[in-house]
């Protein structure tokens, strides 16, 4: 509760750091619309008509609900991730067996490219829902799942043998000795896995269904409507920006501000 | 009577003996130094004494109404800042937040930390601001037993003597017994009510030493007297030949 009180104080303070971020945007979409000058609106519509359409396209019911149904699926795919991907993490953490155990299998989760996996459950689950919830899941987990390992295998054992000194009862050896700790793994993980989410379900959707950005953006393409497909990519990139600086950034440097 | 009773205490970790047939007795208000080259065993008996290590033969017993430990290292938490970290025994205890936010600021300030660092996490603190810290944390327990391993050793020597002060004044008065573990004699001596030489390979005791005189009265002049005629006993030449060399 404190601590969300001081993410919230110190968030103006935050903002205005990000004057240095805003200007780097804005040096880029004048660079975007030179861009435009060079090769004309075919190739790359002026920033310009690219946010018009992009206006008229938030006004249009049809489009949010393709939003809508991207969101659904990356936030399946990502909750489930986030769920099972925490939880056995600290499990198999706490074990050594486990953890060595689940290393190959991390390293072929990793190491296989979401494209085979999108070719995959195309066919075991066709097209829909289950093929893009299924990849997102399947591209997000390993990387929450090491997070959550990393965390509990690296608990120290010095500040337990602290924690039983003073007799700490249970639930203060957890929230003041374990959780902290496991956190600070924890949470950059959940952060990374949910930009993996939302770049994942993109592409499986412009692989292998008929509905959502990916697919919108996939008929943008086959009718070369370049304002469009830009329109949708800003969609994204904003969306994620938003999410990654104006709601986790602050709640990182909250949670990590006793890290050297 | 609160009491701790070491009596025939073996330990071994693997293979290798580190500590063979350890007895001793320590009684309310007194303070008992350990004294033994590095690597002798000393931080493992104390783990033993405090139930932080499985007693595997012998035994320990220790009938003290409360105990707290001062570690080696400082081990605090990284995350809490200096005064939550020094209430953290409290707040274990049951004190409510209030009382035990207030007395760990009265007791920081007598440890010569300043209400400028109350708000620091570790990583902003020097090696001997983190043992203050720690030091605070076991002590504002006001324990009936303390444990300590060697807390004073990353100290400059001007703050050593604050410390020592402090818990002096507390043998004094009888409100504390300690167990404790040093490598530097004139320290032990200076506390000291009994003194165990423990030397290394496997940890043994191989004498004892009585100080009588009460620690309020010893000035340097007893301290250096005592160190110089502990010094040319032959079994302390012995032990402490490993770290001389
Ligand atoms: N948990 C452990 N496992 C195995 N060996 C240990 C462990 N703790 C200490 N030792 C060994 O026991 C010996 C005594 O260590 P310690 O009790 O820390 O000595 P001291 O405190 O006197 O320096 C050392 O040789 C050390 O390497
Ligand atoms: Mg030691």
């Amino acid at each position: 509760m404190n601590s969300l009180l001081k993410i919230l104080k110190d968030f103006p303070a935050y903002l205005w750091s990000g004057w240095g971020a805003i200007a780097s945007i804005l040096l880029f979409i004048a660079f975007w619309d030179a861009g435009n000058q060079i090769y004309g609106d075919l190739v790359l519509p002026s920033p310009l008509e690219t946010f018009k359409t992009l206006m008229s396209m938030l006004q249009d019911e049809s489009v949010i609900t393709e939003i809508k149904v991207t969101l659904y699926r990356a936030s399946m795919g990502f909750g489930i991730s986030l769920l099972f991907g925490s939880a056995l993490g600290l499990i198999a953490g706490f074990f050594a067996t486990a953890s060595m155990m689940s290393r190959p299998i991390v390293t072929i989760l990793v190491g296989m490219p979401p494209i085979a996996w999108i070719v995959l459950a195309m066919i075991w689950f066709g097209m829909g829902d289950e093929t893009v919830i299924f990849t997102v899941v399947v591209a997000s987990f390993p990387i929450i799942f090491v997070g959550a390992l990393q965390g509990t295998r690296t608990l120290d054992g010095d500040l337990k043998e602290m924690a039983d000194s003073f007799g700490l009862p249970w639930h203060m050896k957890f929230f003041d000795v374990y959780f902290p700790h496991i956190f600070s793994y924890v949470f950059p993980a959940w952060v990374s896995g949910l930009g993996m989410a939302w770049k994942i379900v993109i592409m499986a959707e412009l692989l292998a269904t008929s509905d959502g950005m990916g697919a919108s953006l996939a008929v943008a393409r086959s009718q070369l409507d370049t304002p469009t497909a830009l329109a949708l990519v800003v969609i994204m990139i904003g969306s994620l920006m938003f999410i990654e600086y104006i709601i986790l950034e602050p709640i990182k440097r909250e949670v990590e501000l006793w890290r050297s | 009577m609160e009491k701790l009773e070491v009596k025939g205490l073996h330990h071994h970790f693997g293979f290798t003996e580190i500590l063979r047939d350890i007895s001793f007795t320590l009684d309310k208000g007194e303070v008992l130094s350990i004294v033994g080259p590095s690597g002798g065993g000393k931080t493992t008996l104390l783990h033993l004494c405090a139930d932080l290590l499985d007693v595997e033969e012998g035994s320990v017993t220790n009938s003290f109404a409360s105990s707290s430990y001062a570690f080696q290292e400082d081990r605090l938490l990284p995350w809490k800042n200096v005064i939550d970290n020094i209430a953290l025994g409290l707040l274990a205890k049951g004190d409510k937040k209030s009382v035990a936010i207030e007395k760990s600021q009265e007791i920081a300030l007598k440890f010569g930390l300043e209400e400028e660092d109350f708000e620091k996490f570790p990583k902003d603190l020097s090696g001997g601001m983190k043992q203050r810290v720690s030091f605070a944390r076991a002590l504002v327990v006001k324990p009936s037993l303390l444990f300590l391993d060697e807390p004073f050793s990353a100290l400059d020597i001007g703050l050593k003597k604050e410390l020592q002060a402090i818990l002096i004044e507390m043998i004094s008065k009888k409100e504390i017994s300690v167990l404790f573990i040093t490598h530097d004699l004139m320290e032990a001596i200076r506390l000291s009510d009994e003194i165990l030489l423990l030397k290394a390979d496997p940890g043994h005791i191989v004498k004892k030493f009585q100080y009588d005189l009460p620690q309020d009265k010893r000035d340097d002049k007893y301290v250096y007297g005592e160190s110089a005629k502990i010094l040319q006993d032959d079994e302390i030449i012995d032990t402490f030949e490993l770290e001389l060399r």
